[in-house]
């Protein structure tokens, strides 16, 4: 190597760091590492979210003025940080609790993210959660809702979804004003697969219905991604409760539907907690042969023009679906993140902790049907909140109960096809 | 016995039927080569997006669906076995297990992105709803997948037994050199047999379809199945596939219903390691 190499190699070295050192200052950015599940079993509920995300980012980096006053919207990125754009960096958990955990790490020590968003699974950000926690980093958890997550008393945990705690209370209210109305439900049956979501969310529910004196019936419990469920349905048939609550994600609520169909069973009440239940995959593969089945929600489309319907249409046309309560419920959760990180004006994880800790979202800030954001000691939002909806037509879900936000007047007993 | 128990033997004779329809092609590609092809579950869930694009796009059912699925499976069993295992054959062991498992992460990976990753289905009455008889309701797709099963299998094993192609096939089985001899191809057979196997595979896919959901990790929720189905009966032969079939089918179903369904995975591996320890070879396979 002479001379005249040296100095060319010398030259480009400094060209490329004025390049990179310009760039920097121009566009500063916020790295948001994102823990969802991108292959396996759950894989449909990995590319909705990332489609929700980009919308998100969409909103947060450019103006959006037809959004009014929904926050981060008006003007093109953080305010709080110079206008530096939100940068979404996903990795993949599989649906498994120890990737899940090794991405954590590699997101925060090799990414070296401002925060972590995920991870849908509650059995998968159970671990991914506890790495963020080793590092000090905040982790915000939009969509799991197994009740324990909160309760490990973790100082970087913030969740904005309601609860088991909350669904079940939703449950137990709702059940009742149906037997007020003259529907049977006396004996309830807990369909659940056997993952942190499907046993801690069954627990919770039979915790609930237990306090208010009407012990669970029958417990049927399933490995998740089952080959064949004939002998749940049929232990269901045998049994006869009058409501059935079905735990469950996407590929065992399909193959529930279809067995039903095939064994000809109907319970009176079908009530589902989400998850498998509201992914639009599960309403076009088998809406039509589960008509009438109830679900919760917290994501209700608002009138025309309202945040909400923009957001909603800016979705439909980035993934080609119709906005769900899951995918509603993430987008939600990343914008409380990100609303953080702009009040802080620093991606130094304390001050963003701060920020999480100190936020006070009002309900006219929200896209969704929460009474607010705001989180306990516990990093639990303490205003989130749900309502039923049911799958009348087989096709869309309409919002039912509580009276004063239905839609339509709920309709029983279960239709099925 | 109780009413409910024989619905629940019948489901789990259905189910075993279908467990044996797609196993029998791992079996096979085993006997005729030695090789363990994990991307087996992969070739079921293409043969079942075969199926569904034909009813998409003409309107098919299994009738117009599940002979497609066979060819274009056949097809690709073929183009598999020249591309990929006519090579590593040659190779170590690893070299084996890992180019078919890189081949099912190639396989599912193409359809994530082609089709996304949504569930589909079929419409539940493609193959005609349910017959009901005193109380007893079998569904006419699972009927039909386990009337196919049961053909299809025959077929392979008389095939395999009775046929001047057949015996070929076993030659090359058994001494490539000694056949290459008598003047049989090992190659020609060997491809054969990819079709087949590949063939049968996606015959199996496009029938399950007919039941099942569609999606691109199916492979690896079925693909164990059909190893232990497989180790069950002995690896490389048909029949043993077969009984292996059922038997696990009604393990399932049984104690699925009786004792709780997320139990009933350890009661058939707990049988399964039991009944290897008296006999490694397992069921009808030779040692």
């Amino acid at each position: 190597m002479n001379l005249k190499h040296v100095t060319g190699l010398l030259c480009a070295a400094a060209m490329s760091l004025a390049l990179t050192a310009g760039a920097q200052a121009q566009d500063k950015v916020v790295k948001i590492g994102v823990i969802m599940p991108m292959s396996g079993g759950t894989a449909s509920i990995g590319a909705h979210a990332k489609a929700a995300l980009d919308v998100a980012t969409d909103i947060i980096n450019n103006a959006h003025p037809e959004l009014g006053n929904f926050p981060l919207a008006k003007n093109a990125g953080l305010a709080g940080l110079g206008g530096a754009k939100v940068e979404v960096i996903i990795a993949d958990n599989q649906g498994n609790p120890a990737t899940g955990q090794n991405q954590a790490l590699r997101l925060i020590t090799e990414e070296k993210v401002a925060a972590v968003f995920g991870s849908y699974q509650s059995g998968v950000t159970l671990t991914s959660s506890a790495i963020a926690e080793k590092y000090g980093v905040p982790f915000l958890n939009s969509e799991s809702v197994a009740a324990n997550l909160t309760e490990r008393g973790f100082k970087w945990f913030f969740r904005t979804t309601p609860i088991a705690t909350d669904f079940a209370k939703i449950y137990t209210e709702f059940l009742a004003d149906m037997k007020a109305a003259g529907a049977k439900t006396d004996a309830i049956a807990l369909v659940h697969d056997n993952t942190e979501y499907g046993t801690s969310v069954a627990n919770t529910i039979a915790g609930a219905f237990k306090e208010k004196g009407q012990p669970i019936a029958l417990d049927v419990a399933y490995p998740v991604n089952a080959t064949d469920l004939q002998g749940q349905v049929l232990q269901l048939k045998d049994k006869k409760p009058d409501v059935v609550i079905m735990i469950s994600y996407t590929s065992d609520a399909i193959l529930f539907a279809k067995t039903m169909q095939s064994l000809d069973y109907k319970p009176a009440v079908l009530l589902a907690d989400d998850a498998g239940y509201s992914d639009p995959s599960f309403t076009k593969a088998v809406g039509k042969i589960s008509q009438g089945v109830f679900n919760r929600s917290s994501w209700v489309v608002g009138p025309p023009g309202s945040p909400s319907a923009i957001i909603a249409d800016m979705y439909k046309k980035k993934s080609g679906e119709e906005m769900d309560d899951t995918v509603a419920r993430q987008m939600q959760g990343f914008f409380v993140l990100a609303d953080a990180i702009d009040r802080a004006g620093s991606t130094e994880p304390a001050k963003i902790q701060a920020a999480l800790k100190a936020t006070d979202l009002k309900p006219e800030q929200l896209m969704i049907g929460y009474k607010g954001v705001k989180f306990d000691d516990k990093g639990q939002n303490v205003l989130a909140s749900g309502a039923i909806i049911q799958l009348q037509d087989g096709e869309n879900y309409v919002s039912v109960w509580p009276k004063a936000n239905a839609e339509k007047a709920p309709v029983l007993p279960y239709k099925g096809w | 016995m109780s009413f409910v128990l024989v619905q629940v033997i019948v489901g789990g004779l259905l189910l075993g039927a279908v467990y044996a329809l797609f196993s029998s092609g791992l079996t096979l590609v085993w006997g005729m080569m030695n090789i363990v092809n994990f991307a087996h579950g992969d070739f079921v869930m293409l043969g079942m997006y075969v199926a569904y694009v034909v009813y998409t796009l003409m309107g098919g059912g299994p009738i117009l669906g599940a002979p497609l699925a066979t060819l274009v499976l056949a097809t690709l069993g073929v183009v598999v076995y020249f591309a990929l295992i006519r090579d590593i054959m040659k190779g170590p062991m690893l070299a084996q297990i890992l180019g078919t498992f890189g081949l099912a992460l190639l396989l599912r990976y193409s359809v994530f992105w082609w089709f996304g990753a949504n569930f589909l289905s079929m419409p539940q009455d493609i193959v005609g709803g349910t017959y009901a008889f005193a109380g007893l309701r079998i569904e006419a797709s699972r009927l039909l997948a386990g009337i196919v099963a049961l053909l299809v299998t025959l077929g392979l094993h008389l095939l395999l037994t009775r046929t001047s192609l057949g015996s070929k096939m076993l030659a090359v089985a058994e001494d490539q050199t000694a056949a290459q001899l008598m003047g049989i191809r090992p190659d020609t057979m060997q491809a054969i047999a990819w079709a087949i196997a590949a063939g049968a595979t996606g015959l199996a896919g496009a029938l399950i379809a007919n039941f099942f959901y569609i999606v691109p990790t199916v492979g690896e929720t079925l693909g164990i199945v059909a190893f232990v189905t497989v180790s069950l009966g002995g690896f490389g032969s048909v029949p043993g596939a077969l009984v292996a079939g059922l038997l696990i089918g009604v393990i399932e179903s049984l104690s699925g219903y009786l004792i709780g369904a997320i139990y009933k995975d350890i009661v058939v591996y707990v049988l399964f390691l039991f009944f290897l320890w008296f006999r490694p070879q397992g069921l009808m396979g030779k040692m």
